[in-house]
């Protein structure tokens, strides 16, 4: 399976995720940053100035790290699930199905596209918000760490999403209807200590909040949930979406008949 | 003992919605063979075809590719084969040349080689010059052709062409033909299924016909064209006879006032009827098959079927 033959099948698969997204940049490498420079620009500079410190920074510096995290997220899952369900819409999944590429190849060069896409698009907003605000990094180890992590889970994500998609509306759906609310419930723009107690709780079972506040703790140094909670949980998170996604290419489940 | 290039046995496929595509067939093909699987329209021919390329799923029965088990030695069965399916299943965003490189990657190709057989196989398949368009700007006959050349990449044993010649015009068809009947000749074994007869006939050596899932015909194209006991040919002629005679069993029949039909028997010789067209003087302009032998034979064969 590790052969030389199996790698260079994942090169190519690589090579086509990372030109896919390059060709069309202006979907899929530009609007973050305008989107993220909105962001700054209305809830860092505008309404920030007027919240004042948040964890002892400016909300400017606080928002920051999640603002970051939300563009990896949002892409790293948006690639893979786009381009796997238009890989079966047109049938061109065909061409790596009737080939040997080992299904283990197939699910990592899908999530290298995703995660090389998610990480592109999280240095361009990270360059975008060093206009905004200097950045301080607590630990550039915890920092790459976690957002390497997370994008590689909703890059799995997607390829799970795509799998089970039969029309082009059920690969919206989740990110409509799932992740974007978890995203801005996760911590993005303020601490779950702001928050009654009850609702305190209930964020807790937002994995994103671990995610945010992880990367978070990288850069600032402090969070409102135990780092190793967070970590634990995304790779739990992450074993768990590997197998199912494995296992449903490896039965053919939505490619095959 | 000839080697098989594949070996189909009792191979069964019943989908989710219970329809049963296949009900048991077995055949074989032999290597550097050309052979034709015909069938009517949901007879199970692509059912087929995506069981040995692993598209899909079968119920049950042996499939080995040059001796390897799609069960046990997948990948070594999958690197056998060339894949050129019905409907266009290629990115239409990327370019030919990345299409054929990318695919050829898939069975570890490296980049430096592929690049070198992209070169050659689209300039055989004169697409050379298309080469950096992106797929959904050529035409249909130069998109079977790049489905072709995708196929050929990791230069497979057996070639697997699903109605590939669909749509497109003539002048391409024939260099179809040509270039499958030259990569037959250096050694590719070739399937083919096509709703064009005359293709079948003049391109395969074997033909196995498929219908309800079941295997009706399993022979050589010769063994077929030989069981054809009549043939009706059309002659165009100056004036139509008076009168509508059987000559030596070859019997006339009006078709329109300047063409009449003749229904020849395998034994019959034309020369009397030729004669008696003479004295009657009557020109004949010109001679040709009402329908494709083939196609005559397919029709009895799976009508009988039917019926049965």
């Amino acid at each position: 399976m590790f052969n030389r033959e199996s790698l260079i099948a994942l090169q190519s698969i690589c090579i086509k995720e990372i030109t896919r997204y390059f060709r069309i940049w202006v979907q899929t490498l530009l609007p973050p940053a305008i989107t993220m420079t909105l962001y700054f620009v209305i809830f860092g500079q505008l309404i920030g100035q007027r919240v004042g410190q948040m964890g002892g920074v400016s909300y400017m510096e606080y928002i920051a790290p999640g603002i970051i995290m939300m563009s990896v997220i949002t892409n790293s899952y948006s690639n893979v699930v786009s381009s796997f369900f238009s890989a079966k819409f047109q049938r061109s999944i065909e061409e790596m199905l009737v080939s040997p590429v080992p299904t283990v190849y197939i699910l990592l060069g899908y999530i290298f596209g995703g995660v090389s896409r998610g990480l592109l698009t999280g240095v361009i907003v990270t360059i975008v918000a060093s206009q905004f605000v200097s950045f301080q990094v607590n630990s550039w180890p915890v920092v790459i760490f976690v957002v390497t992590l997370t994008s590689m889970l909703f890059a799995t994500g997607g390829l799970v999403n795509a799998i089970f998609a039969k029309k082009f509306d059920d690969i919206s759906i989740v990110p409509t209807f799932i992740l974007t609310p978890l995203t801005y419930l996760g911590g993005v723009f303020y601490s779950i200590k702001l928050l009654p107690e009850f609702w305190q709780t209930v964020s807790l079972a937002n994995p994103i909040l671990y995610m945010v506040n992880a990367f978070r703790y990288g850069f600032l140094g402090f969070s409102d949930i135990n780092i190793t909670n967070a970590l634990i949980l995304i790779s739990l998170f992450i074993v768990g979406l590997l197998s199912l996604a494995y296992y449903l290419l490896s039965k053919g489940i939505g490619i095959r008949t | 003992m000839t080697e098989k290039a594949i070996e189909i046995i009792d191979l069964k496929k019943k989908y989710a919605n219970r329809v049963e595509a296949l009900k048991g067939i077995s055949f074989s093909v032999e290597k550097g063979d050309f052979i034709a699987l015909l069938g009517p329209n949901g007879a199970g021919k692509s059912t087929t075809i995506g069981v040995i390329c692993s598209l899909v799923n079968k119920s049950s029965g042996t499939v080995k590719v040059f001796g390897h088990s799609i069960d046990s030695e997948l990948e070594a069965a999958k690197r056998c084969i060339g894949l050129v399916p019905q409907e266009f299943n290629f990115s239409q965003f990327e370019t030919c040349r990345q299409i054929v490189v990318t695919q050829a990657g898939y069975y570890g190709v490296t980049r430096a080689v592929a690049n070198e057989r992209a070169e050659k196989i689209l300039k055989q398949l004169a697409l050379w010059e298309k080469r950096d368009t992106q797929a959904r700007e050529l035409s249909g006959g130069m998109k079977r052709r790049l489905m072709i050349a995708r196929a050929l990449m990791h230069e497979p044993k057996v070639l697997i062409l699903d109605e590939p010649t669909a749509g497109v015009d003539i002048e391409i068809r024939r260099s179809m033909w040509e270039f499958l009947t030259k990569i037959n000749k250096q050694g590719t074994t070739i399937v083919l299924t096509t709703h064009y007869l005359e293709e079948a006939e003049q391109l395969c050596r074997n033909i196995a016909i498929i219908n309800h899932g079941e295997i009706i015909e399993n022979t050589t194209m010769k063994d077929l064209i030989s069981r054809l006991d009549r043939e009706t040919f059309v002659l165009d002629v100056d004036k139509t006879p008076q009168e509508f005679p059987c000559i030596d069993e070859v019997c006339f029949r009006h078709r329109d006032d300047s063409s009449i039909e003749i229904d020849v028997p395998k034994s019959a010789a034309l020369n009397n009827v030729f004669e008696w067209l003479t004295k009657q003087e009557i020109k004949v302009l010109s001679m040709r098959n009402k329908s494709n032998r083939l196609e005559e034979l397919f029709v009895q064969l799976t009508e009988k079927n039917n019926e049965n």
